[in-house]
Order: C-alpha cells, then sequence, then structure tokens
C-alpha cells in the first residue's frame, strides 16, 4: 500500500500526465446532468457532484458493443464466418468513481468471469481499466450503501481512494494497478499511512452517520424462493410501474443484454446491446408464449433477481451496491428500499 | 482467451422436409475445420445456437448423436424470423454453430436403469439422440428395458419416421407409437393422446425406472399426473425446458427460472428441481 497527498495545483498537471497513458473518464456536466465522460485534452473531472446520473458501467459494459464482423458476399472467400473485431483501446482511468459503483463492477463479474465460461468483452475492459474512488464526504439523502456491504469509504472494487481534504487529496493505493497510475501521474509526495488511515476513519464514520437511509436484508437468506415469490405483495408493488426500464438502465449492477445482427450491403456486425427484464420481448417465445408476459411477473423478477436469486446463487450478499439511482429516477416512485424491507420482514401465513 | 460467442463455421450438407405439412426441417452439418467437430463434443439432450450471419442465433436441441460421427443434426420448426430464413437456407451454404450448450440427460445415472422416453410433436429431436446413443450396440448393454412413447397430431406429423419403424422391428426396445387422430387405413399403431397410451404403456414406476418427458406444455401438464399415478416419484421423472435465450452461456440473463439459467443450469431438470422453482417457463 502507498499513501500520497496530491495538492490540488499537481491535480491537474498530473491527470494531464495520464492522458498519454490511459484513456481518463471522469464526472462531467452533459447538458443538465452529470455522467461519466472520456474527458478531453485539457478536461478535468468535476468531483464537486454527487454522483453521475447514470451509473459509469459503459465504461466497462458499453451500452452497444461489437462482438463479431462479417460479410456475406459468396464471390469473396470468408463468407459468413464470423471474425473476431479489434476492440483493443488504451487502458482507462476513471476519477472519481464512487465507492458504490466500484464495488457493483465486482458483483457484476461473478456473471461475466465464470468458471465455465469467460465473457473476454467484458473481461477485456475491465481488467484495463484502473478505478480511482472518491470517498463521499457527504452522500445523497437516498444513499443506503451502509445496508448493502458498501459505503461511502468503502475500498471494495477500487484501485485507489482519494478523500478530497479541500486543498487536496489523500490517496491511499490499494491494488498494484492503483500504485502504477499514481507513478504515472507523478503524485508521489508520501503522505504517512498512520495518520492518512486515522483521517479516512474519522472522515468515515463522518460520512456514515450522514446516511439515514437503510435497509434490512439478514432474513433474506433463510426465507425460500418459492416463499417470496408468491408473496401477496407483487401486484401492488408493480401497481404503478410502466414497464419503462430506466431503473435497469440507470442500475450499476444491471448486465442484462441482447445480441443483435445489423448488416448493410454484404458488410454485417454482431453486436451486444443492454436490455431490460422490464421489456415483454426480453423473454417472449418464437410460438407467441411468454413466462413472463404478465407486468408483475417482471416487476417481481427484477426484485427477486437482485435480492434474492443472486444472494442464494453466489452468497456474496444482494445485487444491489445502494447507490439510489433507481429510487431517485423512477417516474413512478418506486422504491427498492421499500421492496427489500418487504422481502425480508415477510412471513407466509 | 477463448470467445465462446465465437461460433464454429459449418456448411449445410443436407435439408429434408421432416414433416408432411413442411414446418419441420431436418439440417445436417459439416464442420468447416474437422478439429471443430472434436471440440463439439457432446452428450444427448444438450443444445447449440444456430448462428446465421446477418440474422442471428436460435437454441435449438441436437437431434444426432454423439455416436454419429462426421456430422451434427438438428430439426427445426419454423416458426421466427432466424428459423424462417434457414428453412430456405439449402446445401452448400455456410452458416455457424455455437455450442454444446447446457447440461445433458444425467447418463450417469441413468446407466443401469429402465428408461421410459415420452415424447409429443416437435420435440422429439433430443429425444432421438438419446434413443440412437442408446441403441449403440456399445452403449445397449448399460441400460435395462427401453420404452419409447412419442405422439404426434398425425402420422404425418411424425418425426424421423423410417428409424421410427426400423426401431419397431427391434427386440431390445419397446417403441409405441400414437397419432390424435387419423383415417389412414394402413396406421396399425395407437390412437390417442399421449398421456392415455402413457397409462396404458408406460412400466410401471420403481426405484430403477426414470422417465424423461419432452413435448409441449399441454402433454406435459396431463402427462404428470399420469406418471404419478402410476407410481413415478419427481426425481425420477427428468424433463428438458425451451426459454428464449440469447447467450447460451449463463450471461445474458433472459432464460432463468428463479435462480437457475435453462441455458446453463439446465435444459434438464428433475420435477421435483422444478418443483422448486417459479414456473417460467
Amino acid at each position: 500500500m502507498m499513501v500520497v497527498k496530491i495538492d490540488k495545483q499537481k491535480w491537474s498537471s498530473g491527470i494531464n500526465q495520464l492522458k498519454s497513458t490511459y484513456d481518463v473518464y471522469g464526472p462531467a456536466k452533459q447538458g443538465k446532468t452529470y455522467e461519466f465522460q472520456k474527458l478531453g485534452s485539457e478536461q478535468l473531472p468535476d468531483l464537486t457532484v454527487q454522483n453521475t446520473t447514470l451509473s459509469p458501467k459503459s465504461i466497462v459494459f458499453p451500452q452497444s458493443e461489437k462482438m463479431f464482423s462479417f460479410h456475406t458476399d459468396e464471390n469473396k472467400s470468408g463468407h459468413h464466418i464470423l471474425k473476431e473485431m479489434n476492440n483493443q483501446s488504451m487502458p482507462k482511468a476513471v476519477l472519481g468513481i464512487r465507492p458504490c459503483d466500484a464495488k457493483a463492477f465486482q458483483l457484476v463479474k461473478l456473471n461475466f468471469d465464470t468458471c465455465e465460461y469467460k465473457d473476454p468483452y467484458w473481461i477485456r475492459a475491465y481488467e484495463s481499466t484502473t478505478l480511482i474512488g472518491l470517498a463521499c464526504n457527504n452522500p445523497c439523502s437516498t444513499c443506503f450503501c451502509t445496508s448493502t456491504g458498501c459505503g461511502p469509504f468503502s475500498e471494495t472494487g477500487l484501485d485507489v481512494l482519494l478523500m478530497d481534504q479541500g486543498d487536496s487529496f489523500i490517496a491511499k493505493s490499494l491494488t498494484p494497478k492503483g500504485e502504477n497510475l499514481l507513478k504515472t501521474a507523478t503524485w508521489s509526495d508520501s503522505f504517512d499511512p498512520a495518520t492518512a488511515e486515522s483521517i479516512l476513519k474519522s472522515g468515515k464514520e463522518k460520512a456514515e452517520s450522514k446516511i439515514a437511509s437503510r435497509v434490512k436484508t439478514d432474513q433474506l437468506a433463510s426465507k425460500s424462493i418459492m416463499k417470496i415469490y408468491e408473496a401477496p405483495f407483487w401486484d401492488d408493488v408493480a401497481f404503478s410501474c410502466i414497464n419503462c426500464g430506466t431503473c435497469t438502465f440507470s442500475c450499476p449492477t444491471c448486465w442484462c443484454f441482447d445480441i443483435q445482427d445489423e448488416t448493410k450491403g454484404c458488410q454485417g456486425i454482431r453486436t451486444r446491446n443492454w436490455d431490460t427484464c422490464m421489456s415483454p420481448l426480453f423473454t417472449l417465445h418464437g410460438s407467441g408464449h411468454n413466462p413472463r408476459g404478465e407486468k408483475t411477473s417482471r416487476v417481481r423478477q427484477r426484485f427477486m433477481h437482485k435480492l434474492k436469486y443472486f444472494l442464494d446463487k453466489y452468497n456474496q450478499g444482494i445485487m444491489c451496491v445502494g447507490c439510489g439511482r433507481c429510487v431517485r429516477l423512477c417516474p413512478v416512485n418506486i422504491d427498492i428500499r421499500q421492496i427489500c424491507n418487504m422481502m425480508n420482514s415477510y412471513q407466509p401465513s | 482467451m477463448q470467445n465462446p460467442y465465437l461460433p464454429y463455421p459449418v456448411r449445410i450438407d443436407n435439408v429434408t422436409i421432416a414433416t408432411e405439412d413442411k414446418s419441420l426441417k431436418t439440417f445436417k452439418f459439416i464442420f468447416l475445420d474437422p478439429n471443430d467437430e472434436k471440440k463439439f463434443a457432446y452428450k444427448a439432450g444438450q443444445f447449440a445456437e444456430l448462428s446465421v450471419p446477418g440474422k442471428g442465433e436460435i437454441p435449438i436441441g441436437i437431434a444426432s448423436s454423439p455416436t454419429e460421427k462426421g456430422f451434427v443434426m438438428f430439426t427445426v420448426f419454423k416458426v421466427g424470423l432466424v428459423t424462417a430464413y434457414l428453412h430456405n437456407m439449402k446445401a452448400g451454404d455456410i452458416m455457424g454453430i455455437r455450442g454444446p450448450l447446457g447440461n445433458s440427460y444425467p447418463w450417469d445415472l441413468l446407466q443401469g436403469k429402465n428408461i421410459v422416453i415420452i415424447g409429443g410433436g416437435f420435440a422429439f429431436t433430443t429425444l432421438r439422440s438419446s434413443i440412437v446413443y442408446m441403441l449403440d450396440p456399445a452403449n445397449r448393454p448399460k441400460f435395462k428395458d427401453i420404452h419409447v412413447i412419442y405422439g404426434a397430431r398425425s402420422p404425418g406429423m411424425l418425426l424421423y419416421k423410417d428409424e421410427l419403424a426400423e426401431w419397431e422391428r427391434r427386440d431390445d426396445i419397446n417403441i409405441h407409437m400414437t397419432v390424435d387422430r387419423t383415417d389412414d387405413p394402413n396406421w396399425k399403431y395407437n390412437v390417442g393422446f399421449v398421456p392415455t397410451i402413457t397409462e396404458k404403456k408406460a412400466p410401471s414406476a420403481s426405484p430403477d425406472t426414470y422417465a424423461i418427458i419432452c413435448g409441449p406444455p399441454v402433454m406435459i401438464k396431463f402427462t404428470q399426473p399420469v406418471l404419478e399415478k402410476l407410481g413415478y416419484d419427481h426425481d425420477h421423472i427428468i424433463m428438458s425446458l425451451e426459454n428464449r435465450m440469447k447467450c447460451g452461456i449463463g450471461m445474458c440473463g433472459r432464460c432463468n427460472i428463479g435462480k437457475e439459467l435453462v441455458c446453463k443450469d439446465g435444459p434438464v431438470f428433475t420435477l421435483s428441481e422444478l418443483n422448486r422453482t417459479p414456473r417460467e417457463y
């Protein structure tokens, strides 16, 4: 572990140094909202924003991603045979990612990096990305990360943790990747690790005390899938849902995708695109039969997947990091915190 | 890193119409690179993604048996975009196959057991694979009695008719073909729905007897109580599911029934396993 102090005067010069080795991403104003963007040559991440409207998942898992190319011209060799595309790019550095969003990558990794199959697109992108997290001194009112095994100063999934000290940052490297990045940026003013730990500890306590929102998850594991699935509250939960998919779109831990072929003349590509369990097309059979044809079954699928199936399957907690985006963005005010508590406390009669 | 989304290139060797209404066709594929055939080592009950560049991919049960070498075979019902296009493809055309995917019928468990295969309509493909596999001279001694109850709407809708006739003549397998109705005077087999014929022909339950069921939901719905009446335990009833799939490797998230993914944890489940999962199939 290496701890350095970064004076804010050296912040911008370091970032500019990074840009020769990394594609640097950070929060930036985009219309009315803040989103993670690839930063331009003189552009700095805007760290005044509490968190971006959308999660930074697209940096590792693009909303649309080319998988293969092919051609269908039978007069040329190799027709109708898929070829892997060269998706190689510079390593990426994400500055100012929040601890919740970094932990989300670790949860999603359980899906894409399994003992049977490895998703090469996701894994390559994830492995070439360095996450420089910014501890949350002032969490949002909708944050409930301390209930999800995360927290405003959580180090899980991060390569570097930054804490804003006003005129400087304390930067604690957590991985060799993080150490490399600090060196590349020539942020090297060493700082006493023990002092850093005590500052981080008191910062953490202060930030955690500001988190007013909590959910209970302690009973979820002991309940049977079928009992919660058959609970009587799902129609009420789904009643106001319009299946718009805002929750899955903005969620840092939603990974479901579709695969589609696109062609123009004899040239074509196979792409994968974000998909959503809120759409009836997601599960529609060719025959017209749909196992989740009703709105209620789709809403239930989302919450059961996040809060029960994932928990049972991996034993790594729930598939939610408590970022609060779906709570803030849902147009009909469906609140995962309330549903999680309902599932947790549900006693079948 | 091996890319599990990359199909093996194949050439269509042969296309045959499988049913009288032409809604099903059987495709034989040959791997362009013979080494790919070795990599595509499969077991009866598994499926693959048939990959038509420009159209997409479809998950289809493998109809050939692992004991049949030099080709892989699929019987495809024309139902959507990819299958409709595939039905118009011809011998010599190039496409891809990705797999084998999913689990298989539990062949280790089934060794030394009586097997009752119950199939209906188009869902006979992986059952054909299983029958050919079990009847292979090297494998037949590994199984005790084999019964097959297979029904379709009419004689012309039965798949693999030539093979059925051939199996019918053998004394090491009991074939019970049936049709819902027919006015064909030459039809010498059963008439009636699969559950009815199952009640008449299926051996009674024993710890050594396993039923494998594959068919349309309505057939499964009415066959299940018949097997229960015959005394079959739910962990002796083996079923193969279908759900919409894209990736086939447990990643894209749509084919789950509860925490199980039909593509990776299935498609084969026992009824006792299914009793513990939401019926989202």
